[in-house]
Parts: C-alpha cells; sequence; structure tokens
C-alpha cells in the first residue's frame, strides 16, 4: 500500500498543541476572573439588602412597625422617643415636590428646545454645558442655596427663616434640570423623522408638531426621565442637610424648616451615638425606608424606558 | 374663497407662528436659568473666596480660628481617597464592562448582572454610605479609615466605569474581532491587544466622570463617620517599613474637601463661611476641570475616530 509520505517534520508540532492546552486554561481563568468583576454589583446589591435589613430587624424588634408608620412624632434622640417616620417622610416629600415643580418644567421645556427648535451649534454648546451643570458637587448646590437663594427668597418674603425646604428644594431642582432634560430629550431624538415631516407636510408649526406629535410618541420615555428625576430628589442629602436645617418637622409647608430621611441620617452620622444602641439602628430603618423609594421609582423608570425601546 | 376667509386663514397662521417665535423664546429663557444660576454660583463662590486661596490656605491643617485654617488635611486626604478609589474602581469597572460586551452568554445571569447595574446607578448615594458602615466599618472591621472611604466611593462610581466602558467597546465595529479571531487569536488576545486599546480613550473619558463624582461626594463618606476635624496628616503612602508599614496610610483617619466645607458651612461665623467659599472654590473648579476634560475628550474621540 503506498501511502502519502508525510513530511520529515511534522506540520504541527506537538510542543505547541501542548501549550494550546494551557491556552484554553488561561482563557477560562481570566474569563473567571472577569465575571467575579461583573458579579460585584450583584454583590453590591446583595451588601446594601443584607446591612439594612439586618439592621432594621434590631430596630423593629424593640420599636413596633405601627409606631413607626403611624406615629407623629420623631424624636429618636429624646428620653421620650417617638419614631414616626411619617415626620422625615413630610420633609422628603416637600422638598421634593418643590424640586419637581422647578424641574419638570424647565427640564422639559429645555428638551424640547434643544430637540426640535434649537439650531445645531446652540445644542453642541448647551448639552455639554448641562452636563457640567449636573457635575457640580451636591455640597456646593447646597452652600448655594443656604447663602445665595435664601437670602434672595426673603427679599420677596421676608418671614422666611434662614433654613427652609423652599431654598433648598429650588436649589435641587435647578441640579435635576439636567438629568430630566437630557433624559427627555433622548427620547425625543428616538422619535422618526417620519412623524415630523408628516406633521410639517400638514402644514404643522414646530410648536404643534413638537407639543402633538414627537411629545405623545416620546411619552415613555419622558415619563422615565420624570421619574428618575423623582428618585434623585428623593435621595438627595447634602442640599437639604445644608440648608433646610436638620429638625424633624411634620409639615407640608416648604417655607419652614424640616429633616428628611437623608439628612437626617447624616445628622446621626455626625454625632457620636455608639453602635448599637436604638439611635444609631434608627438610620438603617430610615434607609431602608429610602432604599424601598427609591427602587420603586427606578424599576418604573426602567420598565417604562423598556417600553419605549419597543415602539420604534 | 373669499377674501373674508382668506384674512382669517392668514390670522390663524400668523398667531400659530407667534406662538411657535414665544416657544422658542421660552426654550432660550429655560437654558438661561440654569447659565445664570451655573454663574451666579460660581461668580459668589469665586468673589466670596478667592481672597481667602494663598499657600497658607493650602498648608495649614484646620484650625478654631478662622483666619489660620486651612485646607492641607483635606486636600491630602481627598487625593488618597482618590487613590484607593482609581486602584479598585478602574480594573473592576473596566473588566466588569469588558465582560458583559465580550464574553457573557445570553442568559438569566447575565440579565440580572444588566439589571443590577442600572439600578445601583440609581441608588442615593447615602444608600453606599450604610452600606459601607454596616460592612466596611463593623463587619470586616476596617475602621473609618481611608481604605473603606476608597471603597465606599469605588462602588458607588463603578456603573459610570462600567457603562461607559460598554459604550466604547460597543463602537468597535465587528470586522475587528472577526479579523483577530481569524488570524488564530484567543478572546482574551482579542480584548487585550485589540478592544481595550481601541476603546480606551471613552474608557478614560468615563473614568474621569466617575473620578469627578466621587471627589464632591460628602453624603457616604459622612455616613461612615469621617472625623472633620483632622489637624495631622496621614502616613505617607509606601513610605513605612515594608511589608506591614507601607499600608498604614490605608488605616489612618481623614478628612477630605467636601467634608471640611460642610464643615464650615455649618458653623454660624461669617469667617468660616468665607473659608467654606474657598474650599467650595478649589472644589468646583476641580470638578469642572476633570468633566470639562472628560467632554473635550470625547469631542476630539468623535471627530477624530472614522470607523
Amino acid at each position: 500500500m503506498s501511502s502519502i509520505p508525510l513530511p520529515a517534520e511534522s506540520a504541527v508540532p506537538i510542543g505547541r498543541l501542548k501549550f494550546n492546552r494551557l491556552r484554553n486554561v488561561k482563557e477560562r481563568g481570566i474569563e473567571a476572573l472577569m465575571f467575579l468583576a461583573a458579579f460585584v454589583s450583584v454583590m453590591t446589591t446583595l451588601g446594601i439588602v443584607y446591612v439594612l435589613v439586618s439592621e432594621s430587624i434590631v430596630f423593629f424588634q424593640r420599636v413596633p412597625l405601627s409606631d413607626f408608620l403611624f406615629d407623629t412624632q420623631w424624636t429618636p434622640l429624646f428620653d421620650d422617643a417617638h419614631y414616626g417616620i411619617m415626620v422625615l417622610l413630610s420633609g422628603t416629600i416637600t422638598s421634593s415636590a418643590v424640586a419637581l415643580l422647578v424641574a419638570i418644567p424647565l427640564g422639559t421645556i429645555i428638551a424640547i428646545y434643544l430637540s426640535e427648535f434649537a439650531p445645531f451649534t446652540v445644542r453642541e454648546v448647551a448639552k455639554p454645558f448641562l452636563e457640567l451643570l449636573g457635575g457640580v458637587p451636591t455640597i456646593i448646590y447646597g452652600y448655594f442655596a443656604l447663602v445665595v437663594v435664601t437670602p434672595l427668597l426673603q427679599m420677596i418674603y421676608p418671614d422666611l427663616p434662614g433654613f427652609n425646604l423652599l431654598a433648598a428644594g429650588i436649589v435641587m431642582g435647578i441640579m435635576i434640570i439636567p438629568y430630566v432634560a437630557s433624559l427627555s430629550e433622548d427620547a425625543m431624538r428616538a422619535v422618526p423623522m417620519s412623524l415630523r415631516e408628516g406633521s410639517y407636510a400638514m402644514g404643522a408649526t414646530r410648536l404643534q408638531t413638537a407639543l402633538r406629535v414627537v411629545m405623545p410618541a416620546a411619552t415613555s420615555g419622558i415619563a422615565s426621565a420624570y421619574i428618575l428625576g423623582i428618585s434623585r430628589a428623593v435621595g438627595e442629602t447634602m442640599i437639604l442637610a445644608v440648608a433646610a436645617g436638620m429638625q424633624p418637622n411634620l409639615t407640608f409647608n416648604p417655607a419652614e424648616p424640616g429633616a428628611t430621611v437623608t439628612s437626617y441620617i447624616v445628622q446621626v452620622a455626625l454625632g457620636d451615638l455608639p453602635h448599637g444602641s436604638i439611635g444609631y439602628q434608627t438610620i438603617f430603618a430610615a434607609g431602608l425606608m429610602l432604599m424601598l423609594m427609591t427602587l420603586v421609582f427606578n424599576l418604573l423608570g426602567y420598565y417604562m424606558r423598556k417600553k419605549f425601546r419597543e415602539v420604534y | 374663497m373669499n377674501q373674508q376667509e382668506l384674512q382669517a386663514l392668514r390670522e390663524l397662521i400668523a398667531s400659530h407662528k407667534r406662538w411657535d417665535w414665544l416657544f422658542g423664546l421660552l426654550g432660550v429663557f429655560a437654558l438661561m436659568i440654569g447659565v445664570l444660576t451655573f454663574t451666579a454660583l460660581f461668580a459668589n463662590m469665586a468673589i466670596d473666596g478667592i481672597g481667602r486661596i494663598d499657600a497658607d490656605f493650602l498648608t495649614s491643617f484646620p484650625s478654631r480660628r478662622a483666619a489660620n485654617a486651612g485646607i492641607l488635611s483635606a486636600w491630602v486626604g481627598s487625593l488618597l481617597v482618590m487613590l484607593v478609589t482609581a486602584f479598585a474602581a478602574v480594573p473592576i469597572g473596566v473588566a466588569a464592562g469588558v465582560y458583559l460586551e465580550e464574553y457573557a452568554p445570553k442568559n438569566w445571569l447575565t440579565d440580572i448582572i444588566e439589571i443590577n447595574i442600572s439600578n445601583l446607578a440609581g441608588v442615593p448615594s447615602i444608600i453606599y454610605g450604610l452600606l459601607a458602615l454596616g460592612l466596611f466599618v463593623y463587619t470586616f472591621g476596617l475602621g473609618q479609615s481611608i481604605l473603606t472611604a476608597g471603597l465606599t466611593l469605588a462602588l458607588l462610581i463603578l456603573p459610570v466605569v462600567i457603562v461607559a466602558t460598554r459604550e466604547a467597546i460597543r463602537a468597535i465595529p465587528q470586522i475587528i474581532r472577526e479579523g483577530s479571531y481569524a488570524c488564530g487569536a484567543t478572546t482574551w488576545q482579542t480584548v487585550r491587544d485589540h478592544i481595550v486599546p481601541y476603546s480606551s480613550a471613552g474608557i478614560l473619558t468615563g473614568i474621569i466622570i466617575g473620578m469627578a463624582r466621587a471627589i464632591g461626594e460628602t453624603a457616604p463618606i459622612i455616613t461612615i463617620g469621617a472625623l472633620t476635624f483632622i489637624a495631622f496628616l496621614p502616613p505617607a503612602p509606601f513610605a513605612g517599613e515594608p511589608p506591614a508599614g507601607m499600608f498604614d496610610w490605608l488605616f489612618a483617619p481623614f478628612t477630605v474637601m467636601p467634608i471640611q466645607m460642610f464643615n464650615w458651612t455649618s458653623r454660624p461665623e461669617a469667617a468660616f463661611a468665607v473659608n467654606a467659599a474657598a474650599a467650595g472654590f478649589l472644589l468646583v473648579l476641580m470638578t469642572l476641570a476633570m468633566n470639562g476634560l472628560a467632554i473635550w475628550l470625547r469631542y476630539r474621540l468623535r471627530k477624530s475616530i472614522k470607523w
């Protein structure tokens, strides 16, 4: 039987093949390492849930849930201790409402303007500028609210106290504008050009097209921008800690000082309560409350965004 | 069409055009509110603070007398915390981004990781502070140290770095990968020699934005219980007796710029408000410079790279 003569040197050196096997092991190892890096995010979430829940359980063993939800006083550091989270929530709701009253109209107008009206050069300058505005540390905004905005408001409304939810809320609203504006603008720009062309062909003006064609088509994206804005407002800390005073106050009047869930946590962390005391555990219960609120808003926003992606 | 109807129609068109014009004006006005606020914020801080910034301010420790107080321990603390944050967040963030784009199979685990990252991006920063307090400070026993603060901020900016990495990698066309695989390269070789180098500018942009955010974060660092009055410096990094002494600095107590500013803001005396303005001015300048650099980098990138 005649065979095809093999070349004297094997075309595939055996040593190389062995090396290749090692190479696969190395590949797997690297992939596993990278997976671990990606898994850090899951570990972070689990860590947050673990810390908040385990510390809150200690708290709720000492304070019944009904007191936590329905008591109208929040005085955990006094001898006559009351733990009514409602008091802190009222501060959070009031300041967030003021912030949203500022951020949603202005953010939406800016988004419509940049998406439908502005010439190319204006947009090229305005978008990075908005991004810069969003990058300013919140402590700086807090200082601004305390030192500039409150005195300005006091000129109009002399009875305003030096610490108040109004100034903090307004500045917080300005801080949120970039988020609302840029997310809403993205949603509007994702609306296909053909819809606008159809509208223009019917003789509609820019404003009519923007309000009656583009905005309805981008509703879910805009809604998700608003929801993320709310979530920002609820979680904002330093502006309120600096400018709103930190006295718990069950009020929905923005012209009063008040504490929020976030600024209360800062207040306790600044003091020197021993770890394990009931006063200390309150910040984890407050944190759990905050986490649940923002989680609801984030999931709602995520769901909205997903829905809006599917439309086109 | 008679003259009257034509007249009515013209009026209607004119009024619609007027509304259009008015809205354009409103848009410019809304943008101006943002610009004005920013200018007022910057100018106010500059006017109040700039006279206070001199060599003494940068080289003095905080003091009970406002005129002698400085930010030496604050800026050194910020620098060291940022060092830890960068060392932790950059490798983990980039690796996670590369994994999700180049390695991850399409399954439920990947979905969970992705949902997690987008959810973490929306978690308030103070919650990270509580996480660090419960986990790093008490469970792991790292104390209220530079290491704890650095790791906390690293977790905080991780989503920013991951998202930026993924976007930069997604911009690389598929043919680059195919070319590399066709030459017999493994996934890791493709990632190391092509994917990461080509996306490095985009990744760098994300890292800078993340670090700019970390440098101004106050709430999580207050929550872990960082002290505000620190009149000494932590040991110099890597200068102590090796091997153990080299890492003494990681476990030192510290303060950072935004905490120092918060401390001065919360005092009633006017002289301390001037100090706060000065520290705030430097802080704004730093974050603006970093964000500006990132925006400029991205702009350059968009213009120069055409695949």
